[in-house]
């Protein structure tokens, strides 16, 4: 009996252990990151190259996501709101509901899903095949190499792939709430445009920031700490896209309370 | 020889959790000479290596190049070491996302800051010392068999003129005449450039041909070391039974039998 109690408490004791180590490692990556990010030298060409793949190559993802749930979205506050007669706040409720949530989180979850699971299968690729290890004995820090151009990529344009996505969302709720609705078009324009204030778009834009950071941040850590192997690397891929969209939503609560708790 | 080593071990200790790597690990490598590592899989020889870079931390013991310890350093005084080395990887390790000049080039502008027009002249150079035409050098390495790869792995590794050459299993996976041309090249180019060369294999043939001394690596410890003119008469059972590649003898493998 005491065996088993033993055993039991040793087993909790090493999660422990592990759940602490694996904090500690990505806190000194983050660390790592951040500080390679933010110093001397940049590589401009990989930074380039990194934000067509994370910017431009996203646009069509980003933007079927943002135009379907504006138009969804549109419908749905119109026969919720029906049944108390206030179809007029229609667009009110797409453009606040688009530009403070649905644009910045549904983004970057796409995003999460195509580029952090691309950055993770290749970073992890190069660790197994020890493209990591040659670009050290080249002089090259793979971390001002690999990390820090995704890092800083993704933190840049996840906001103007938001700001795409604000505008096509809002179109989509346009166009089904005149072209179905039968909602008059410069109405609606102007219930849009009336009651919108600049923080509904930055506070977006902020989280949109943020969680290209955090998806490239993951992306780089699952990447970078590959193990051996084609199932080595498949677990870092979805560890990268799993932590990456959980840390998204936790993080989006956080900065909603930051901007709108009173 | 009085003279400093070029690469000194000296009681260096590694473990990964409880599996003790090395176990005070001792060698002397001297300016020009071509020293091969050889011993069987999983006995250290890699971790050597990485030690070597600093890619891994030694828990104990100390390397020294040109007399200056390298074991815990950072920044400046660990990229002066690191621009000593030139290596050639198992696999060879090319950048898939370059085309195979930029991967010679690699060193030269991301290392020495050499312009890129400056570096694809000296990475054309170098391939052709390794036997490749410009027509490869707009390849990517997914196009190229495996021993183009080593070549072009080869081509990098002496692309920046290194002090010390390292190869990791310069002919595992290779046809035997491939290998041949491998080592063929390995011994011109290490000459050509006057570097001091480290080896890791368990190829006996390869290392035969490329080592002017040779040191076994057994549980963590050179147990032998010495010229390759010696190595038939080493009076070591260990040694023997490794270069003769027999199952019998004192180094037993552990497989479990059914």
């Amino acid at each position: 009996m005491t065996g088993v109690v033993i055993q039991f408490l040793s087993t909790i004791g090493r999660l422990f252990l592990t759940f602490l180590g694996a904090i500690g490692g990505l806190t000194l990556f983050t660390a790592s990151a951040v500080v390679n990010s933010v110093t001397p030298p940049f590589y401009f060409r990989l930074i380039a190259r990194q934000m067509i793949v994370v910017g431009y190559y996203s646009l069509p993802v980003v933007g079927l996501t943002a135009l379907f749930t504006g138009m969804v979205l549109a419908l749905q506050i119109y026969t919720g709101s029906s049944r108390f007669n206030a179809e007029g706040a229609v667009a009110t409720i797409v453009v606040i509901g688009i530009t403070r949530e649905l644009g910045p989180v549904l983004a970057g979850l796409m995003v999460a899903g195509r580029v952090g699971a691309a950055m993770a299968a290749e970073i992890g690729t190069m660790r197994v095949t020890e493209q990591i290890d040659a670009l050290t004995t080249l002089s090259t820090n793979p971390f001002k190499y690999l990390v820090a151009p995704r890092l800083i990529a993704a933190t840049l344009m996840l906001p103007i792939l938001v700001l795409v996505a604000d505008i096509i969302g809002v179109f989509g709720g346009y166009v089904v709430s005149t072209q179905k609705l039968g909602f008059n078009p410069a109405t609606y324009l102007k219930n849009t445009f009336e009651f919108l204030e600049t923080i509904d778009v930055t506070s977006g834009l902020v989280k949109a920031a943020a969680f290209g950071f955090i998806i490239a941040l993951m992306g780089c850590y699952s990447g970078y700490n590959s193990k051996v192997g084609a199932q080595g690397v498949g677990s870092a891929t979805t560890n990268a896209v799993v932590t990456a969209s959980i840390l998204i939503l936790a993080s989006n609560y956080l900065i909603t309370e930051l901007f709108f708790a009173r | 020889m009085s003279e400093t080593p070029k690469v000194s071990f000296q009681d260096v200790h590694i473990s990964f959790g409880a599996n003790r790597v090395l176990q005070g690990f001792n060698l002397d490598i001297h300016p020009r000479e071509s020293v091969v590592i050889i011993g069987g899989s999983g006995t250290g020889k890699s971790v050597t290596l990485k030690c070597l870079l600093g890619l891994l931390l030694p828990q104990r013991g100390s390397i020294r190049i040109d007399g200056e310890e390298i074991v815990g350093t950072h920044g400046r005084s660990r990229t002066r070491a690191l621009a000593k080395f030139g290596m050639l990887f198992q696999s060879a390790a090319l950048f898939d996302s370059l085309p195979v000049w930029e991967n010679v080039a690699f060193g030269l502008i991301q290392g020495k800051g050499r312009s890129r027009d400056e570096a694809k002249k000296i990475a054309l150079e170098k391939l052709g010392q390794v036997g490749l035409g410009d027509d490869v050098a707009d390849l990517n390495p997914a196009e190229l068999s495996g021993g183009m790869k080593k070549r072009v792995g080869l081509a990098r590794a002496i692309a920046t003129d290194p002090e010390i050459m390292l190869f990791d299993e310069p002919t595992t996976g290779l046809d035997p005449i491939m290998g041949d041309v491998i080592d063929q090249l390995i011994s011109k180019c290490v000459k050509e450039i006057g570097a001091t060369a480290i080896s890791i294999t368990h190829d006996m043939a390869s290392a035969r041909r490329i080592a002017d001394r040779m040191a076994m690596l057994y549980k963590g410890q050179i147990i032998w070391a010495g010229a390759v003119s010696e190595i038939d008469d080493s009076g070591n059972a260990l040694v023997d039974q490794f270069i003769h590649g027999r199952a019998e003898g004192p180094i037993q493998m552990e497989i479990r039998t059914p």
